[in-house]
Formats: structure tokens, sequence, C-alpha cells
């Protein structure tokens, strides 16, 4: 005899982990202020909590130098002792904003005593796609009734080419355990990485135009659930931006050459790859003109 | 000698034991006809001689002159002609010998001829391949026709096709029945005593693959001794003597009937073969491997074949035969597979053919002396103590363990480091966290914004992404899985697919035949390079005919096409101006183009 918990379970009980960007560096020059956009992605949370009773939501922040785990709507210490500070949050996002404020200020100190300021200013998006990963592997194993897991990347900094292979492997990892990967993407300039991971896993990519119906945006395309997707149209890119990053310069490239054997991608000819150590032989090119200048000689003499 | 016929007066029997039918034996030219004498008997006659193998009876030995006939198509059913006398029967045999080798030359002839040029069967092959390959078809014809490519050309990169066909007969032979021989039971009928066994040339394959005995017995007796038929019924009669596990009847037949007792007694050959095998099996390495594995003298500890125990007297133990023995004999047997391919009817040839393949293996085997010495040297190879060896000093590879962080950092990338601007970049930092905190403080104090949306941007925002999807759904189609190919009209649609098809035919073939070095090359690059033109001119021209909404997409299928033409074309140029520069400039040698 089913027990009550699955009768209630139907098909669209989803988990959304979301990937919340909280670079200092973006979020200094936006047309949207980092509260406005908080509040924004606060109701759009309630919203998917409020779509079925068993939902659930993991929040992640993705600092500069760090990720950590801002939210869980399932732990139930969430309303615990949290004087309600005038009229404003309702308590079940008092925690979550506590946590992201200690969150930044660790991510502060994190990256005073980093020392070099030599990266793009990106957020750090591979460690937070690894942590929701390994939560929701976590999930996969809890038993046979879990809610149906989805990744949703809020970001708006630019990719980070020297995270390439990491967040790669996460895509991939993702692709495996069939998640897929939701992007919402803010920012000013177009971020490959966020197509690829949407395009790869086969979730939702999309750019909003108007950042202050970003509430919007988010209840009509990133809340439904996967159940629902196979009958509900969603926005689809036209095209993806499939450019990889070299791994010697990180530089982001259409062109290049491949190590056969660990398929490491360089821009520029190299005798060994740095990678896996394979010594690369002479190019097929520079052989292939020796040859046919000797079958040409063979008749003269 | 065809033309001449031969009449004689015969007695017609269906086996050993008919009386005989008296009637006439005329062969002529190409045929043989028994006429009775007798009209209303039906034992009437006819056949080929081309499908005739005679076996007859020898001049010295006391039976009468019979000239024994087995048509080939009829399924081994021997016709047996008694003779007057034995010059007439000597006459009718050397006429019907000379008239089967007189058909043989003509196949020989023609065997020869068509080796020169394709065989009738390839051509059919090729035939059926077209027909049933529309796509195939109208590349040839497009292509062969117009003399673009020769047949041969078509065909050398599909010889896949071609050749499935004869691959998979010579390939893949056919297995034994897994069926043991002693499973076959007769038929009996219940009113009179008689059981009746049914052969095929299938199950006599098996008895001689399974009981070399048996196919030695067979090659000494027959038909020295016995006729074939009596061969059967005395073996048979052995196998039922064994299912009635009455061992005093055996041990008493066998006294009477020497024959009969060859089939009783246990396989010799087979034992002496196994005990060879035995005696090759490395026992350093099986340890199990010893007599006890000489299966064919296994007795199962007296459990017969149905399960139940019986208890034998010594003298009669060579009469019994055990399961064990059977199942792993045939095991063995079908394990081997078919070891000739001789598809004869003829039970002897069978025979004689087994016993060469199993001689072939046997002296393939008896390399001994070197099996010996290989053996002993692996012994004391696998035997040899460690400690007490000499030490051996392997070419030592250096282990070259990098250093992790040279890793890691080479993930980091090379960036120059300015400090002005890495200072300028801290400060910018700070102050941004700074500004990410007050925003926290702020939102924490007044809450969520309200209205957390204005609705004339909402609305934009609806409008804005049901625009976006509607015209994607026209771009790429209701349906993700719907392909563009099928909403173009039907023409359209088979000719970009055969565009494609010849676009991958083509270049293969131009592809191939770079770099040039004979003038039969040059013409065929040239034929190609025409075509290849015609192909992109016709591409262009559907592009343009194409109705406006489909344009775009189709120009996007068609660029790739395209851009492989192009390749071609443009290494072609390349080469046309390297040869003219090099003829131009250099010395012209004989016969280089």
């Amino acid at each position: 005899m089913p027990s009550v918990a699955s009768k209630q379970y139907s098909d669209d009980v989803s988990l959304l982990v979301l990937l919340l960007d909280t670079n200092p560096l973006f979020w200094s020059n936006t047309s949207i202020t980092f509260s406005q956009f908080l509040s924004h992605v606060l109701a759009f949370l309630n919203a998917v909590l409020g779509l079925n009773q068993l939902n659930q939501v993991v929040v992640i922040a993705t600092g500069y130098s760090s990720c950590d785990y801002i939210y869980d709507s399932s732990l139930t210490s969430n309303h615990g002792n949290f004087e309600s500070r005038g009229t404003g949050m309702p308590p079940l996002f008092a925690s979550l904003l506590k946590k992201l404020e200690d969150f930044v200020t660790k991510d502060e100190e994190l990256s005073r005593e980093e020392g070099h300021e030599d990266r793009t200013p990106s957020c750090l998006l591979s460690g937070s796609l690894s942590m929701a990963l390994c939560y929701i592997q976590r999930v996969f194993r809890s038993g046979h009734l879990h809610p149906q897991p989805r990744i949703l990347c809020l970001q708006g900094s630019p990719d980070g080419p020297e995270q390439y292979v990491a967040v790669m492997n996460s895509i991939f990892s993702a692709q495996r355990l069939m998640v897929p990967i939701d992007s919402c993407y803010i920012g000013v300039q177009n971020s490959a990485f966020l197509q690829q991971a949407s395009y790869i896993t086969g979730g939702v990519h999309h750019t909003p135009k108007q950042l202050d119906g970003l509430f919007q945006y988010l209840t009509t395309i990133f809340a439904t659930d996967l159940h629902s997707r196979g009958f509900v149209q969603l926005p689809k890119p036209i095209g993806v931006d499939f450019r990889a990053s070299c791994f010697c310069h990180k530089k982001t490239i259409d062109m290049g050459y491949i190590c056969s054997v660990c398929l490491s991608i360089f821009c520029e000819h190299h005798k060994k790859c740095s990678t896996c150590g394979s010594v690369f032989g002479q190019s097929k090119l520079d052989e292939a003109s020796s040859v046919s200048d000797k079958k040409r000689k063979a008749p003269h003499t | 000698m065809a033309g001449e016929q031969v009449e004689k007066r015969v007695k017609y029997k269906s086996s050993v034991k008919d009386p005989g039918t008296p009637g006439f034996l005329r062969i002529k030219e190409g045929m043989l006809l028994f006429v009775p004498n007798d009209p209303k008997s039906d034992s009437k006659l006819k056949v080929q001689t081309q499908n005739i193998t005679q076996k007859f009876t020898k001049e010295g030995s006391n039976k009468p002159p019979w000239l024994n006939l087995t048509i080939k198509q009829l399924l081994g059913r021997s016709h047996i002609f008694e003779f007057e006398n034995y010059p007439d029967m000597h006459a009718c045999r050397d006429f019907i010998t000379a008239l089967g080798k007189s058909d043989e030359e003509p196949k020989k002839a023609a065997v020869l001829t068509s080796t020169e040029q394709l065989s009738i069967k390839e051509l059919e092959i090729r035939f059926k391949l077209l027909r049933e390959n529309s796509e195939l078809q109208r590349l040839h014809k497009q292509f062969v026709e117009s003399k673009v490519l020769t047949e041969d050309e078509f065909w050398a990169t599909r010889k896949k096709l071609l050749g499935k066909d004869s691959i998979r007969k010579s390939k893949q032979q056919l297995g034994l029945k897994s069926m043991m021989v002693s499973g076959i039971k007769p038929s009996t009928d219940g009113r009179t005593n008689r059981v009746t066994f049914n052969l095929t040339p299938e199950i006599i394959f098996q008895i001689f693959a399974e009981k070399p005995a048996v196919r030695q017995a067979f090659i000494n007796y027959v038909p020295s001794k016995m006729t074939e038929k009596d061969f059967w019924t005395k073996y048979f009669r052995a196998e039922y003597l064994y299912s009635t596990k009455n061992t005093a009847v055996a041990a008493a037949e066998a006294a009477e009937d020497e024959e009969l007792a060859v089939f009783l007694k246990p396989d010799e050959i087979l034992a002496r073969e196994t005990r060879q095998k035995i005696r090759r099996v490395d026992p350093t390495l099986d340890m199990e491997a010893d007599e006890g594995d000489d299966y064919s003298h296994l007795m199962d500890h007296g459990i017969q074949r149905d399960g139940t125990m019986d208890v034998v007297e010594p003298q009669n133990d060579q009469f019994k035969r055990s399961l064990l023995q059977d199942l792993n004999r045939h095991a063995a047997v079908v394990l081997e597979g078919r070891s000739i391919d001789v598809d004869s009817e003829d039970t002897r040839i069978v025979a004689e053919a087994l016993t060469r393949v199993k001689q072939v293996s046997k002296g393939d085997g008896e390399t001994t002396k070197d099996a010996n010495q290989e053996r002993l040297e692996r012994m004391s190879r696998v035997a040899g103590m460690e400690d007490l060896q000499a030490p051996q000093n392997f070419p030592l590879a250096p282990l070259s363990i990098k250093d992790p962080r040279d890793y890691f950092e080479s993930q980091q990338g090379n960036v120059v480091n300015v400090p002005g601007v890495a200072k300028g970049l801290k400060r910018n930092v700070h102050e941004a966290y700074g500004l990410l905190k007050e925003s926290i403080v702020e939102i924490r104090a007044t809450g969520l914004s309200d209205p957390l949306i204005k609705p004339e941007v909402s609305f934009e925002v609806f409008s804005s992404l049901t625009r976006t999807i509607s015209t994607a759904k026209n771009i790429i189609g209701k349906n993700p899985r719907e392909c563009f190919l099928d909403r173009l009209p039907k023409s359209t649609k088979d000719e970009v697919l055969h565009h494609w098809t010849s676009i991958q035919e083509l270049p293969r073939h131009f592809w191939s035949s770079y770099p040039i070095t004979t003038p039969y090359l040059h013409t065929k690059v040239g034929k190609l390079k025409d075509a290849m033109s015609n192909t992109y001119s016709k591409l262009d021209a559907m592009k343009e005919s194409v109705q406006s909404d489909l344009r775009h997409q189709v120009s996007l299928l068609v660029r790739p096409m395209q851009q492989a033409l192009d390749a071609a074309f443009q290494h072609y140029e390349a080469d046309l101006q390297r040869r003219t520069a090099k003829s131009s400039g250099g010395e012209r040698p004989n016969g280089y183009v």
C-alpha cells in the first residue's frame, strides 16, 4: 500500500538549486541594484515554493573567491529565533539574508588574502556548480522518492577562461546525472559557458533584456518544472557559442590544435601536450609537401 | 561418342533384396532409359547421365553382375541393374563414364572464358543492388552513363556491397547439430517386430565424425565385405543392443559376428587419440590433467543413460557405454565444427575425407620432439626459483613526478602583472564589497520592494517573450524534433539529398586522383571537375528557386556542400598553376604530362 508521502508525490515536484552571482565587481556597475535584484529573486523563490508543497529550494552564493550554501528550504532551522527587524522581511528569508551577509564578509576577507588581482572579474562558477552537483548527488542517494533536481544559474559576471576545464567537467557530470542547467544571464557580454551548459544538459538559456522585469522572466521561463517542460514552449536561443578557450593562454579560440590523447586544446603548435605529456609528431602538412616533391622528381631521373 | 547408344537386357532392382523386374536398359546421348518388359509395372526410369554416379560389382567376386546407379537429385536412391553377363555390364559402365567425361569438357571451357571478364554472377549482384537502391541507381545513371566515371571506378569504392554475398557464403560455416546421434529414435510400427532407422547424409557425417572406429570399419568393409546398407543395418543393430542394456546378449552377438563386434567394442581409434592428447597436455600447468581425463574410458560408476544403476559382470564390461562418454564425445565433435567441406552423397567419399583430415591433424601434432623440447623449456622457466637466478638489470626509466603546482598554476594563465593597476583594482574591490553589504542591509531593513514589478513592464516582458517564441517556432519548427528538410517541397528535398550524395561521391574520386602522375588521372580529374561545377551551378539554381521564407535555411544547408566543392576547385586551380609553372620553367622530360 503506497504511503501518504508517495501519494502526494506527483510528477512536478522539483528541487531548484539556485546559483546566485554575488561578484562585487559586477554589482558595482549595473543598471539594477543588488537589493532590487534580491527582491526579485526572493519573490521568485517564494513562488517556486508555493507551486508545490514538496518543492525544495537550495541557494548557493557564487562569490569572487569562494562559494557557499546560503539557504536550504528543507532544513527546519530556518524559522529559528530571528527577531523580525521592522516590517521588512518575511522570516523565511531572514536567515538567507543573514547568511548572505556573512558570506560576503568572508569572501571579502579571502579576496584580500589572495594577493594577485590579475584575474578577469569573473565569479567562481565552477565552484558553485560543483557544490550544486554534490548536493544533488546526495539527494539522489537518499531514496526512491526525491524531487526532480535542476540547477538555475543567475549570473551577470563574464566568463573566466581559466575555469573552462572545471566548468566543462561540471557540465558533463550534470549531463550524466541528467540534471538540466538553466541559465539566466543578466550581464552585458555573452556568456559562452552558460550557453554551452544549457545546450548540453538540455536546460533553458535566456538573456533578459529588461532587468526591471526580471521577476516576470524568472516566473515565466525558469519556474516550469521538468515534467511540464514536455508540453510548454520555452524560448530557445537561435545559436550556441561553442568556442573553447585554449589551455595555454586561456584565450577563447575558434580554431586550434587538439591533442588526440586527452583532447586538450591549444592555440598554437606545441611539441608536447602539457596535460598528458604525449609527444606530437610532425604535422601532416609538412609531410605531404615533402612527399609530393619526391614524387615529382622520380620521372625526371 | 554421342549418338551411339547401348541397349541391354537387364533386370531392374530397386534394392538388393528385390527380385528384379526384367526389362531393357537403353543408354544414348545423355539419357538413360529403362523400360520394363511388363508394360503394367511402373518401374520405368528415365534419367540424364550427368547426374549418375555408379558402383558396380567386381567380376571376380561371386556376386552377379550388378551396376548400381545413384542419381544425385533423388537423394541417394540406388537403382541396381542386373545384367546377364559381365561384359554387358562393363560396356554399359564404360559408356556412362564416357558420357560423363564429355559433359565435363564443355563446362571447363566455359569456366575459362568467364574468368577473364566479370562473372555473370557478379553482374547479377550489381544489377540487383542497383534495382534495390534507387539512390545508387540515380548516382550510377548520372555518373557512369554520362561517362564521368567508369563502371570499375564506381564499384571500386563499393566493394563491400558487392562482396557481401560471396563473403557470407565462404565465411560462415554451417555448424553441427547439437542433438546427439544416439538420440535418433527409430520408428517402430507396433504390429511387426521391425524397427526402422532413417539415415540422412547429415547423420552419416556426424556418426563418422564422432566414431572413428565406425568410419574405419566402413572404409574397410564397404563395398568389399558388405554393402552400405548391410553396414548400416549392423551398426544400428549394435545401437539397438546398447539401448536395450542387455550386455549378455551383446556379448553373445559380438562373439558371433565379428563385424558387429566392431561396433560394440569401445572405440580404439578414439582411445588412442585421447591418450596422445593427454600426453601433450602440460601437467605442470594443468594439475588436473591426468588419466582421469581420458573420458573414453570413463565409467561413471555404473549410472546408465536413464539414470538407473546397473551391475555388470566384468567380462562384459567393454560392451557398455555410458552417457558421459557419449556426451563428451559429441560435445567435442560439435565444437570442432565441420572439418571438411565435402558435400557428397557418397558415404565412402565422406569417410575417406574425414580420415584424411584426421591423419593430417595427427601428423601436425606429431612433432613430438619439438613439442617435448618446448615443454621442457617452459617447465624450467616456470619452475625457476627467483633467488637462485642471476640479478636482472632492467634498464630503468626515471620517474618524472612533476610538481603539481605547475599544472594548477598553468591554469591561471600568463597575464602581465602591472602593480599600479593592481592596487587600483584592489581598492575597487574593497569598495565593491562595501556596496554589496550595504545593499543586503538595506533589503533586510526595507524588505521586498513594493510593488515588486510594474504592470507595464510585466506586460512588455510577456509580449517580447511571446514574439521570441513564435519567431523561433517559424524558424526552427513547431516540434523540436521536426527536421527542416520535411518542410521543403518533396522535389526540392529529393534534389538536396541527391546533391548531397553526389557531393560525397565526386570529391572522393577527385581527391583520390591526386597527386596526378598519369595522363589517365589527368583526364579523370578534368571530367570530375566539370561534373562538380555542374553540380555547383545546380545548387545555385536551387537556392534561387526556393520560396523566400525557406531560402535562408536552404542556403544554410547548401553552404557546406558548396564549401567542399570550392575547396576542390581551389586545389585544382592551384595544382594547374603549379604544373604550368613547372612545365614552362623547368625542362620537359619525356612522357611527363
